[in-house]
């Protein structure tokens, strides 16, 4: 009744990897996503090399295209960075997009009344302080909710999203209208606009900065710890002493502002006014740049600048070769896809029929990783059993 | 030679990544006997059953049943060799009953009277007690347990896999499982039990087949060895099997718990109006089945359970000063008050360790707050870290390497380790040896003799009651969260012990118990 046959295939556990294999990995995977994209292109009728190299030039060629670029990656980054902190402590920080939008709720209010009044650095900082203050309480609201009743901050902060959407569509309607029946809100006055600085608005220095401070933040500093430990464990974190809690609430609240400083960043340096799309879905791209870039602020920068070069070349490529835009977003689909793919080949080896298992074996006989393996493998085990149950009964 | 072996391995290997898991294992069991499979914990025994089982498939090697060589690539061709097994960690769906449970996976329609019909026939034959219409919710450990083999046997297994069957169970259920299983064995099933308890090993099994370190060193009639020949066995080498009790000296009260009663979160009582003192120099043990309260006991002492659920009153004497009340603090309120309290917890990496830290970042978990800087201190740590690795002989590649890595042995070396250095006036441990290996169990056994003679008050949770009896001064004995006995250990036995794990009727011992020193 059953074949004598050994299965095609087993999969087996990998014992750690050197770093530089792993990243040769990833590096392979990412290769793989750019062929899938060239075969998309090619069922497009275009020639794949004349695509990509459109991508580069489009974004990167001229100042005023790497300019371009640039502004895209601001925001792109700025948000990774914010989301860093929710990650790391295993909060599911999505209303990134929303605290964003709050963020530049809150320096428009001070951009259009008093703009024109006060002097241009008090207006600026005053706006930043709004921005970040109003994020960062958009995003302690889930927070506190969280910490005081357990509720589900994924949803939770989804929805606030919604919300402030609807609150900025209501304002550019009504109190905030500019000319009657446009739905528009003004321009903001010059005085209440960042300078720049190489030509782009002066964002991409204070978010490269940021890039720095987070990397203390999370590896050298005090809170830094307590949210790598809770991000593991919440019981051990409780053990240690912590107020769980209040650290929840902090670290998210340091999070909306940061986001809510994006927000002031687009707005008076990019758009120069609010409208209800102002996050234009950065604040759910970022969530894939800080997975990707492993919550390593360093390799958001390389990430989100990747991204940025094929969102700008991908606009590019419409105008040019008559390509769809939306391709850059297939792009990024399958290069997140790889990279995701990439992860279960560090962890896994697949061994095929008749193949031997030939991983150079280590001196000391050490049974070490048994216990771990058990415990990842007791789950799968008992799905398998399971089902294999009901299949055997039949 | 007459029949085939029941099963025989040949040649088995199975690697993880560059770890040999077993290495070319070759042995046999017949039909009708009990084997036991002995080796310490990461030996491959559970490895070489689950091959057995089919969860993990060989990478070199055949396995014969019968005489035949057989492929068995799923549990589904387990079943369909007749072969079952019971995992340590039961694979039950609470909300189903015990019938449900074992006829699950079971095509066609449920026929419910035909499946309890079945259930009793197999329950006369073997002498199992058990209520097929009770929810698996509602059941004790011990009739999970039987659920789970009555599950396998229901399946028509003749060979059945036991995985450390006994650790969860009392000395009395631990009795009417070997009942069973030799009426089991009398009707001609194969019975393999993995454990690495000598004394049942002696008393159940006919053979015994000794891994160690994934090598199989060999395999011998019961009746042909003794405890001592099979721990060389298994270890590899001579191990003294005596754990040192001194005296304890100038006993002085520590802690005093009294009338404590804690709360779960559905508003049931998990610990009942509990009173004992803990004595400065003294080992004093808590025994009971799992989940009895010990985890709720020891989490209200160290300030971990919300302080609106607990009743009571914890109170702490430092030497030669006054009292403080310990009820109402936070963890960290607790140290702050200069309580140096040590507590191993059960759940190592889950609430004793950050598992993706290495031992630097797990010394920092008492530290970290340390200074006014907004920087964590990582030099005190780090040192502490070389220290503790030394001392107690950690292996690990440095003190960076993610101590979820290292085997069960090193990761508790490391908790035990953090918590001595605290220099702490009361150390708790919870079940400080589950999943050992020897050589290092009693490493902390010494260890927690060592902080008994500087003069702390040392409370140890564990399951095995041959240890607590030969570790411990007293021993309180929790049965549902009462106190229903305090017993002196030098002089109880194991069946008085066993009997107050399960009566609840022992409360008036306890209050007695708890009133004398």
């Amino acid at each position: 009744m059953h074949n004598e046959k050994q299965p095609l295939f087993h999969l087996t556990r990998r014992d750690v990897m050197p770093p530089s294999k792993v990243w040769m990995i990833r590096a392979m995977s990412f290769l793989a996503a750019i062929l899938i994209g060239a075969l998309l292109f090619a069922i497009l009728g275009k020639n794949p090399v004349e695509a990509y190299s459109t991508i580069i030039t489009g974004s990167l060629a001229k100042p005023s295209a790497i300019r371009q670029t640039v502004k895209i990656a601001v925001p792109l980054l700025g948000t990774s960075l914010a989301l860093a902190p929710c990650f790391g402590m295993r909060y599911w920080n999505i209303g990134a997009e929303g605290q964003i939008t709050a963020g530049a709720l809150a320096a428009t209010y001070f951009a259009l009344h008093f703009g024109k009044t006060w002097p241009h650095p008090v207006i600026l900082i005053v706006m930043a302080v709004a921005a970040m203050l109003f994020g960062g309480i958009w995003a302690a609201i889930p927070a506190f909710f969280k910490a005081k009743y357990n509720t589900n901050e994924t949803l939770f902060t989804l929805m606030m999203n919604y919300i402030i959407i609807g609150i900025v569509k209501w304002l550019q309607g009504g109190p905030w209208e500019g000319k009657p029946g446009s739905q528009i809100i003004p321009m903001f006055n010059d005085n209440a606009m960042l300078p720049k600085v190489f030509g782009v608005h002066c964002g991409w220095v204070i978010i490269l900065l940021l890039t720095v401070f987070m990397y203390f933040y999370m590896t050298r500093m005090k809170h830094g710890f307590e949210i790598a430990v809770i991000g593991d464990s919440v019981n051990t974190a409780r053990y240690a002493g912590m107020n769980v809690g209040r650290i929840i609430i902090r670290t998210v609240f340091l999070s909306g502002a940061i986001c809510g400083l994006v927000g002031y960043l687009v707005t008076c340096g990019a758009n120069g006014t609010l409208y209800d799309s102002v996050a234009a879905g950065v604040g759910f791209t970022a969530i894939t740049v800080a997975w990707l870039a492993q919550l390593n602020p360093f390799a958001m920068i390389a990430i989100s600048f990747m991204l940025a070069v094929l969102s700008k070349g991908a606009g590019t490529l419409q105008t040019r070769m008559e390509v769809p835009a939306s391709v850059s977003d297939i792009l990024t689909g399958v290069i997140l896809f790889a990279m995701l793919a990439s992860e279960f080949f560090i962890q896994y080896k697949i061994i095929f029929r008749g193949q031997k298992n030939q991983e150079p074996l280590m001196n000391e006989p050490s049974v070490l990783a048994e216990k771990a393996e058990k415990t990842a493998l007791t789950e799968a085990e008992a799905h398998k059993t399971d089902a294999d149950g009901k299949e055997a009964r039949s | 030679m007459g029949s085939p072996h029941a099963i025989e391995f040949k040649n088995i290997s199975k690697r993880f990544g560059r770890k040999v898991a077993n290495n070319n294992i070759s042995f046999s069991m017949e039909r009708g006997e009990i084997l036991s499979l002995l080796g310490e914990n990461g030996s491959g025994k559970t490895t070489l059953m689950n091959m057995l089982a089919g969860i993990y498939y060989p990478d070199e090697g055949e396995i014969f049943i019968n005489g035949e060589p057989v492929q068995i690539r799923s549990p589904k061709d387990a079943y369909a060799y007749n072969i079952g097994m019971v995992h340590q960690h039961f694979k039950l769906v609470d909300v189903f009953t015990a019938a449900e449970n074992i006829s699950l996976g079971e095509s066609g329609k449920l026929d419910r009277d035909a499946i309890a019909k079945r259930i009793n026939e197999i329950k006369a034959k073997y002498g199992f007690i058990i209520d097929p219409n009770k929810k698996i919710y509602e059941m004790s450990v011990s009739e999970k347990q039987t659920v789970e083999i009555v599950k396998v046997l229901y399946r028509g297994a003749d060979v059945l896999i036991l995985d450390e069957p006994t650790a969860v169970l009392t000395p009395q259920e631990i009795e009417h499982l070997f009942t069973v299983l030799r009426a089991m064995k009398a009707d001609g099933k194969s019975i393999i039990i993995i454990t690495h308890k000598l004394n049942e090993v002696m008393e159940i099994s006919d053979e015994v087949a000794v891994l160690n370190h994934g090598e199989f060193t060999g395999k011998v009639r019961t009746c042909d060895t003794n405890p001592q020949k099979l721990t060389e066995m298994m270890v590899g080498h001579k191990v003294e099997l005596s754990i040192r009790r001194p005296e304890p000296v100038n006993p002085q009260p520590r802690l005093t718990v009294e009338n404590l009663t804690v709360r779960n979160h559905e508003g049931v009582n998990k610990v009942h109006h509990v009173s004992f003192t803990a004595y400065g120099g003294e080992i004093l043990g808590i025994a009971g089945i799992a989940g009895s309260g010990q985890k709720e006991l020891l989490e209200a002492i160290a300030g971990l359970q919300q302080i609106s659920i607990i009743e009571g009153s914890i109170m702490y004497t430092p030497e030669g000063k006054k009292p403080s009340e310990l009820v109402g603090k936070s963890p960290m309120q607790i140290r702050q008050s200069g309580v140096a309290l040590a507590f191993v917890p059960e759940d190592r990496l889950g609430m004793g360790l950050v598992g993706s830290m290495g031992m630097r970042g797990n010394m920092m978990l008492r530290t970290w707050q340390h200074g006014h800087s907004l920087f964590v201190n990582r030099r005190e740590p780090n040192e502490l870290a070389e220290h503790i690795k030394k001392e107690l002989d950690v292996s690990t590649p440095d003190i960076m390497y993610p101590v979820r890595r290292l085997s069960g042995g090193n990761v508790q070396k490391v908790l035990v380790g953090r918590e001595i250095a605290s220099a702490p006036s009361v150390l708790m441990s919870a079940y400080a040896v589950r999943g050992l290996d020897i050589n290092t169990s009693y490493t902390i056994y010494n260890l927690m003799t060592q902080q008994k003679e500087r003069g702390v008050a040392v409370i140890y949770v564990g399951e095995d009651l041959d240890v607590l009896l030969e570790l411990c001064d007293r021993i309180l004995v929790l049965c549902d969260g009462h106190v229903s006995g305090i017993v002196d250990a030098r002089t109880a036995d194991k069946n008085e012990i066993g009997i107050l794990m399960t009566s609840i009727g022992g409360v008036g011992a306890g209050k007695e118990g708890s009133t004398n020193a």
